[in-house]
């Protein structure tokens, strides 16, 4: 037997594989068992009622692929009235993601969600390039971070992860600041700014111009800000981009990760999350490992040599 | 083997390949081994395929096909026009190797009550998406536009009876259709119409139909990332009950929208 059970701050869960916000949603139902899983993470929502960005919204590329959605939604008061309820149908622990274009409209929005009954925890989505023009978001600076960390914790008791950006010069230091500021976890990490071009018209492939990187090509980049951010803060840190294998998940959390998120991979095969669990169980089996949690970290410099012993 | 576990409405499953063959110049037949996904596969609706050839080689996402023949022996088909790397993977597939298939997915046609003859109109390779009405109950006609007779298909259609419109002689220009089809509505007027495959023809579908006041539907195709409700990537404008113009999803409230409701694309 192999200990699943993961704490990440306040909030215990059964085992340490959820979806990523933004590639899930409770259609999986219709494939899989949801309850299987470790938490269940909501797309983005906002406050206010969203389009979308204008199609195209997906570009394939080698190994990998961009997205410029741009969070369409019917903003947070339907979602609480309508989504919701069906959330509540599954008895996984609901994280909701949360965006918002303003510090002021996070904290509101917090105050909503933290009085909405079935939420286990917030994901503060400052991170999303979509949002602000040019790809800016909270999460490029420090201060920006933190300010708006600190107005959802002030308006919220819930738990409270923070998903960063690769999209930022010192990952280390949002990471920092994000922590002082009252974040609970860090969600490492959002998708990175890429391009493709249509040679034949000489437009972006993606009908926003940019977009956000994510998939197996991505991971190299996310495991490295995830073992940045495992020796800058002490909370737990929720590794994601481009986990498709248990193997995969294995290297997040030896690089200092908790628990991880799967995203892009469910596109490709619909139950890639609790292959990545039953994958995970396995190795920690054939390795002798009795509690997931041993793996955390294994891999960072200062744990070399306990690892060895 | 395909045996979906119980309780899930869709089922990803490694098909073994039965039949692959080229169509005229331009297309690709795939037929699979799939018993239980064609017990639940209803006409109009779409599978997720894995692109890759028996070497592993092929895009990364998955492709959203419309299946085309829904056998009673547990087959289930695909009609392909082979013009990216998708597809081409897929025309490298050979009996004997195995294609992974999520389905089935989205929302088929609906046919009226006691519908006993309704019209379907394709371009192209549209009409794989409306074959599966053939044999459904209701006797079908079909109008098939190509570029060229060579390109027609008429037997992979497989209509009761059937007009064909043709670029190369001028036959598909939308004037003739339109003049074909309200021969045919004044004739034999069908109790419902159903189109695939180009806009040209679905706009003059949703006018003649409107005239004339009969119901129909139309069969969109979209880009996807997920197929199944997640990404929001294969959104198109679509009406909704109160005429306000609303993004629904392909994949999910799709891929058969009204043909009043949807919107030129």
């Amino acid at each position: 037997m192999v200990k699943l059970t993961t704490r990440i701050g306040g909030l215990t869960l059964a085992n340490p594989v959820m979806p990523a916000s933004g590639t899930f949603g409770p259609e999986l139902a219709e494939v899989m068992d949801l309850n299987r899983l470790g938490a269940l993470v909501t797309k983005s929502v906002t406050p206010e009622a969203r389009l979308g960005n204008a199609l195209p919204r997906l570009a394939e590329t080698e190994n990998g692929l961009l997205n410029s959605i741009g969070i369409p939604g019917k903003g947070l008061e339907a979602f609480i009235a309508k989504a919701m309820p069906e959330w509540r149908r599954f008895s996984a622990p609901l994280v909701v993601s949360l965006s918002a274009p303003s510090v002021a409209a996070f904290a509101r929005a917090a105050a909503l969600l933290a009085a909405t009954p079935g939420v286990a925890a917030i994901e503060a989505n400052i991170s999303c390039p979509n949002l602000e023009e040019d790809g800016r978001a909270f999460a490029m600076l420090p201060e920006t971070a933190a300010a708006a960390v600190a107005a959802v914790r002030a308006a919220s008791a819930l738990p409270l992860w923070v998903k960063l950006s690769p999209n930022t010069a010192d990952i280390a230091a949002v990471a920092r600041a994000c922590e002082a500021a009252g974040a609970e976890a860090l969600v490492v990490a959002n998708t990175i700014l890429g391009l493709a071009i249509d040679i034949e018209t000489a437009r972006p492939k993606l009908g926003a111009g940019m977009g956000g990187f994510s998939g197996p090509a991505f991971k190299p980049i996310a495991l490295r800000l995830v073992w940045q951010c495992a020796q800058a803060v002490g909370i737990p840190i929720i590794g994601v981009g481009g986990i498709s294998t248990a193997e995969d998940a294995v290297e997040f959390m030896m690089a200092g990760a908790t628990a991880v998120q799967v995203g892009t991979a469910s596109f490709v095969q619909p139950t890639a999350m609790l292959d990545v669990l039953d994958g995970l169980v396995a190795f920690c089996a054939r390795r002798g490992i009795t509690d997931v949690a041993q793996l955390v970290g294994m891999a960072l410099p200062a744990r070399e040599r306990l690892a060895a012993e | 083997m395909d045996t979906a576990p119980s309780g899930f409405a869709i089922a990803q499953v490694a098909c073994p390949v039965l039949e692959s063959a080229p169509v005229g110049g331009r297309y690709h037949r795939l037929v699979v081994a799939a018993p239980g996904l064609a017990a639940r596969t209803r006409p109009g609706q779409f599978c997720h395929l894995l692109c890759r050839d028996a070497g592993g080689n092929g895009p990364y996402l998955r492709r959203p096909m419309s299946v085309w023949r829904i056998g009673a022996d547990g087959t289930l088909g695909f009609l392909l026009h082979v013009k990216g790397r998708g597809t081409a993977a897929l025309a490298r597939l050979r009996a004997g190797d195995t294609l992974d298939v999520v389905g089935p997915l989205g929302v088929g046609f609906s046919l009226p009550p006691g519908a006993r003859r309704v019209l379907v109109l394709a371009r192209g390779v549209g009409l794989a998406t409306l074959a599966p009405l053939v044999g459904s109950g209701p006797q079908v006609h079909a109008v098939l536009s190509a570029r060229v007779p060579e390109d027609l298909m008429a037997a992979e259609f497989g209509a009761d009876t059937f007009d064909a419109v043709y670029d190369s002689d001028g036959t598909s220009a939308p004037d003739q259709v339109e003049a074909l089809l309200r021969r045919r509505f004044e004739t034999a007027r069908p109790d419902a119409v159903f189109t695939c495959g180009s806009n040209r023809l679905f706009l003059l579908l949703q006018r003649l139909a409107a005239e004339y006041g009969i119901p129909g539907q139309v069969a969109l195709e979209q880009q996807m990332g997920c197929g199944l409700g997640m990404c929001f990537c294969c959104v198109r404008d679509i009406r909704d009950e109160d005429g306000h113009v609303t993004h629904q999803r392909v994949c999910r409230e799709g891929p058969v929208f009204d043909l009043q409701r949807a919107l030129a694309w």
